[in-house]
């Protein structure tokens, strides 16, 4: 059913969101994901998935305090929320299921 | 650089970089409260990154483009206005009731596209064709100041029925020029050059035109090389189009090259203009000097040239001033015509101004410069198609009407809840523009099958029938209206249904004034079907007729081969030797396929002349066709430089000049075009001309020079092999013109192709009109079944047999389409008898086969319709279908 698998980047921008620990905000999102992934991430992109996965319930949103650099406007700052880590969670342990399950000769030689 | 520093209310104006205002305004008008402030700031902490790393105006760019894709669905406003419109709330359950009766009604539904979908393709067919036709020469710049002059012409010849032609004198040009104002250019140029262009080892053949030095200034091709203004002003130059200066000149610049004309005139290129776009009504590969052209007429000093009648291949177009009214210049043309017109009694000359917009469509005009269409042609083609289109909507109409009692109560309950009338309405016209639409699609497939069929109907080179962009929006419009016009009646008739009475007992309903009304709309249907059907034996019998006419000569196994400037001796003893040919003669042109030729013919008053039809042709040409002679013999061999003695005539020319007996015509001497002959022969009447019309006065001429085809009489089991043998042939004497032959029964055929286009035409929209009738037919029948299944098998339980119930299911349909037979019947005749073939000398007599074939069809095919779901309701078991109550 749609609205229980995460989507890559979905996901993507839900461990952000937690690695970030509340200092988590659409920009800094962009930054952290461009950082990390050394690809061009549109704020377009990042706000539309952040607004799904609030519909979804995977995260929450607060306001924050105003800053000059944003026009005396305030952050929307994001943390996940108990479904979110229990959906995080749930897409590490499929991972790591798989992940047990190949046999090492598979990567043999590769490094990264 | 400073930054902002805090709130924006303060006095102190800073100079920060500020995003676009107007950028602001718009996100904050459509954003949503609750997103809007960390969305903007989101957009603002961007804009001071992109100021510091590109630039302020860069930035504020992006800043724009952002706050445009940020439109997005979770970010916008909720409408308050919408939520205050109920209409367009209740739009989304009009739509949504509207796709579950579609879905419901899976064969109602399918007929109503099937049926939409048929007459819509042509619809979009019809779209297309106007469209492009319309589209014809708007690309010239200066297109609304553009006019052309076209003329009449009323001769001794054709008195009461003047010749209208595209045409018109050199003679106009000149006194335009000279005599009046108001006039910025005036372009004189003589249409059809054609020639065999030669460069270097390259010959190829052009067509084209004389074309007068302001040609470019007046229209707006597109020049790629030249001076527009001054290009065409000396003799002896040409201008060429891109394709041809690629084909001539391969990769060198074309530009001040030599080229031959013709082996003999030498021409300089001094222009290459891009090819004339498609919807360009004057088309040309080459376009040679008209002043070339003009000093050959003028150099003999002769007045022929100026003479105003010679007036049969010269155009001329003007260029008006912004401010002039075109009717000043009518008023000068009148003007010069009284003046003409006083000088001769012999001639009527008329000469009218035309808008360049009024070419093409146009008028019927003789001599056109290019390809045209005849707006009536539009019009009846245009009316037919609406007849059919008219006649799918009616399917929906009676069909919606029949089934209206299963939505009564819907609508009884919508009128509960406080429906208005007009929303009831708003609902079902929308049904019907959903299933209009819906049918667009499917026409716009059919589109593309009818599509070659179409195009091949000898109109390629008018229009490519090509959809454009544009016309995506034509064919949603009017699918829209078709389902308007679709919906109307039902949406009225059900908006009209009480609430009360519709939700307390819809059986007694009586909504159905519409029972008439239903039968008149089947009625309609199969009248239009029957007289289609009518249409289509008939034009197909006229076909049939006109090919199969006795012409009074033999055609069968005569191979028409056209010389194409070869001397037609040299070509005669090459193909002589190819075994099959039996026999070889020379003429001037193919008789009886749409060409005439006159000339002046007197007899012993010099008074007297009548203007006879003729053909030029060599001794064998009588033999070879098996004319029949009636006295004398066919024209001895006459080599070129004797003198032309001898004439052939028909019967009726002895009859107009009261010759006597064939053979006491023989030898007697008549004036044609001013020199004596004397009558070697005289052969029987024969249809020389299209059977359209009556036999006329005709004599043969022996004039060697004159000769453009051989006629070969052909006797072979293998035509294929003795064709290529002649190609061979023609190859050692010719190699730069493609060998053409034909024969002339295939030649024939193609004169009356015109037969076969309305054959096709009106074949095709009576396939349309009952297909069309017959699916609204079915609808209908299985209504009737369903909606009487109880009655029938309470009949069947008292003892009806099958047949009585089928006869008691049919017997309303069956009248029906009596009465439309009646009133087919006598229309279609009248309409063919009085209007379309009256003109046609040679013409079938419209029988009973012809008319009884429709109505015939027609019953046939509705019958097997009605039969096939009355015949399931009479066979259905009575216990099964009384049981449930």
């Amino acid at each position: 059913m749609k609205g229980t698998n995460l989507g890559e980047f979905e996901e993507l921008v839900l461990l952000t969101i937690a690695s970030l620990n509340n200092s988590a905000y659409s920009v800094s999102i962009c930054d952290e994901i461009e950082r990390v992934t050394k690809r061009k991430v549109k704020l377009g992109v990042v706000h539309s998935s952040l607004n799904r996965l609030e519909e979804k319930g995977l995260v929450k949103s607060h306001l924050g305090d105003a800053t000059k650099e944003r026009g005396g406007r305030r952050k929307r700052f994001f943390e996940v929320s108990h479904t979110g880590k229990v959906a995080l969670l749930k897409a590490k342990e499929q991972r790591d299921q798989l992940w047990s399950t190949i046999p090492d000769v598979v990567f043999q030689g590769i490094r990264s | 650089m400073e930054y902002y520093t805090g709130c924006g209310f303060s006095g102190y104006q800073v100079m920060t970089p500020q995003p676009p205002k107007w950028a602001d305004k718009l996100l904050e008008w459509y954003c949503r409260k609750d997103k809007l402030e960390d969305l903007q700031g989101d957009l603002y902490e961007f804009f001071n990154r992109n100021v510091a790393e590109k630039g302020l105006s860069r930035a504020r760019m992006i800043y724009f483009l952002d706050a445009v894709k940020f439109f997005r669905t979770y970010t916008i406003k909720k409408l308050k206005i919408l939520g205050r419109m109920n209409s367009f709330r209740l739009f989304e359950n009009y739509w949504k009731t509207s796709v579950r009766s579609i879905a419901r009604n899976k064969l109602f539904s399918s007929i109503n596209v099937v049926g939409l979908a048929i007459s819509m393709s042509v619809g979009i067919l019809m779209i297309v064709f106007v469209s492009e036709l319309l589209s014809y020469d708007n690309f010239h710049e200066k297109s609304s100041r553009i006019y052309r002059v076209i003329s009449s012409f009323e001769g001794v010849y054709n008195q009461g029925d003047p010749s209208n032609l595209a045409s018109t004198s050199p003679f106009i040009a000149k006194k335009l020029k000279e005599s009046y104002s108001g006039i910025e250019k005036v372009l004189l140029f003589r249409r059809n050059f054609s020639g065999d262009v030669r460069y270097g080892e390259k010959i190829i053949t052009l067509q084209g035109h004389w074309m007068g030095d302001s040609f470019f200034d007046i229209f707006s091709f597109d020049v790629k090389s030249g001076n527009p203004g001054t290009m065409l002003a000396e003799p002896h130059t040409a201008v060429i189009t891109e394709t041809t200066a690629e084909k001539l000149f391969d990769e060198e610049d074309p530009m001040n090259k030599v080229i031959t004309i013709n082996g003999e005139d030498e021409f300089t290129i001094t222009g290459v203009v891009a090819d004339p776009p498609k919807n360009s009504h004057i088309q040309f590969d080459i376009l040679t000097s008209f002043i070339t052209y003009e000093n050959d007429q003028t150099e003999d000093g002769s007045d022929r040239y100026l003479k105003v009648t010679n007036m049969w291949m010269y155009h001329v177009y003007l260029l008006l001033h912004e401010n002039t009214d075109p009717s000043q210049i009518q008023d000068h043309l009148d003007q010069i015509c009284e003046e003409e017109n006083a000088k001769s009694d012999r001639y009527e000359v008329g000469f009218y101004l035309e808008h360049l917009s009024e070419i093409v469509p146009g008028k019927d005009l003789s001599n056109q410069v290019g390809p045209t269409m005849d707006f009536n042609i539009i019009y009846i083609i245009g009316g037919l198609t609406f007849i059919v289109l008219l006649s799918a909507c009616f399917n929906y109409t009676n069909l919606s009407i029949a089934r209206s009692l299963r939505r009564a109560k819907e609508v009884g309950i919508r009128k509960v809840v406080g429906a208005r009338r007009r929303q009831i309405f708003t609902q079902f016209v929308l049904e019907a523009v959903i299933l209009s639409l819906a049918a667009l699609v499917l026409a716009l497939g059919l589109f593309y099958i009818i599509r070659p069929e179409f195009l091949s109907m000898d109109i390629d080179d008018t229009v490519s029938m090509v959809i454009r962009p544009v016309y995506i929006a034509y064919f949603v419009f009017f699918s829209m209206l078709v389902g308007v016009i679709a919906g109307f009646l039902p949406a009225t008739f059900l908006s009209k249904i009480a609430a009360l009475k519709a939700l307390r007992d819809p059986g007694r309903l009586k909504l159905f004034t519409g029972v008439n009304l239903r039968k008149i709309l089947i009625v309609f249907q199969f009248t239009l079907s029957i007289a289609f059907i009518i249409g289509a034996t008939i034009s197909y019998q006229q076909y049939k007729y006109a090919v199969n006419f006795d012409l009074g000569y033999n055609t069968e196994n005569i191979l028409n081969v056209r010389l194409k400037g070869n001397d037609s001796e040299l070509i005669k003893s090459s193909f002589s030797t190819v075994p099959g040919v039996e026999a070889i003669s020379k003429s001037a042109f193919i008789l009886s396929s749409g060409n005439i030729w006159g000339a002046t013919l007197k007899y012993d008053d010099p008074l007297d002349s009548i203007s006879t039809h003729l053909n030029y042709v060599d001794e064998n040409f009588i033999d070879l066709h098996d004319f029949e002679l009636l006295a004398g013999s066919a024209f001895p061999i006459r080599v070129n430089t004797e003198n032309e003695e001898h004439i052939i005539v028909n019967e009726l020319v002895l009859k107009r000049f009261n010759m006597g007996t064939p053979d006491e015509a023989i030898g007697k001497v008549m004036d044609v075009d001013g020199e004596k002959m004397a009558i070697i022969g005289v052969v029987k009447n024969f249809q020389h001309a299209m059977i359209e019309s009556d036999q006329h006065e005709f004599i043969f001429r022996y004039v060697p020079d004159n000769f453009y085809y051989v006629n070969l009489k052909v006797q072979s089991g293998d035509m294929i092999s003795l064709i290529h043998n002649l190609e061979k042939k023609w190859r050692k004497i010719d190699d730069v013109h493609p060998f053409e032959a034909e024969f002339f029964e295939d030649k024939l055929q193609e004169a009356y192709s015109e037969y076969q286009y309305y054959f096709k035409i009106i074949g095709f929209l009576a396939f349309l009109a009952i297909s069309i009738s017959s699916l609204g037919l079915l609808g209908m029948a299985v209504y009737t079944a369903e909606s009487r299944i109880k009655e029938i098998s309470i009949r069947k339980v008292l003892g009806a047999t099958e047949r009585n119930l089928i006869y008691l299911l049919s017997k309303g349909f069956i009248l029906m389409i009596l009465m439309a037979g009646l009133i087919a019947v006598p229309l279609t005749y009248y309409l063919f008898d009085q209007l379309v073939l009256s003109d046609v000398a040679n013409r079938i007599s419209i029988g009973f086969m012809e008319l009884s074939m429709g109505v015939f069809i027609t019953m046939l095919i509705a019958l097997l319709t009605v039969w096939w779901q009355t015949n399931r309701a009479a066979r259905a078991n009575p216990a099964t279908t009384l049981r449930d109550e």
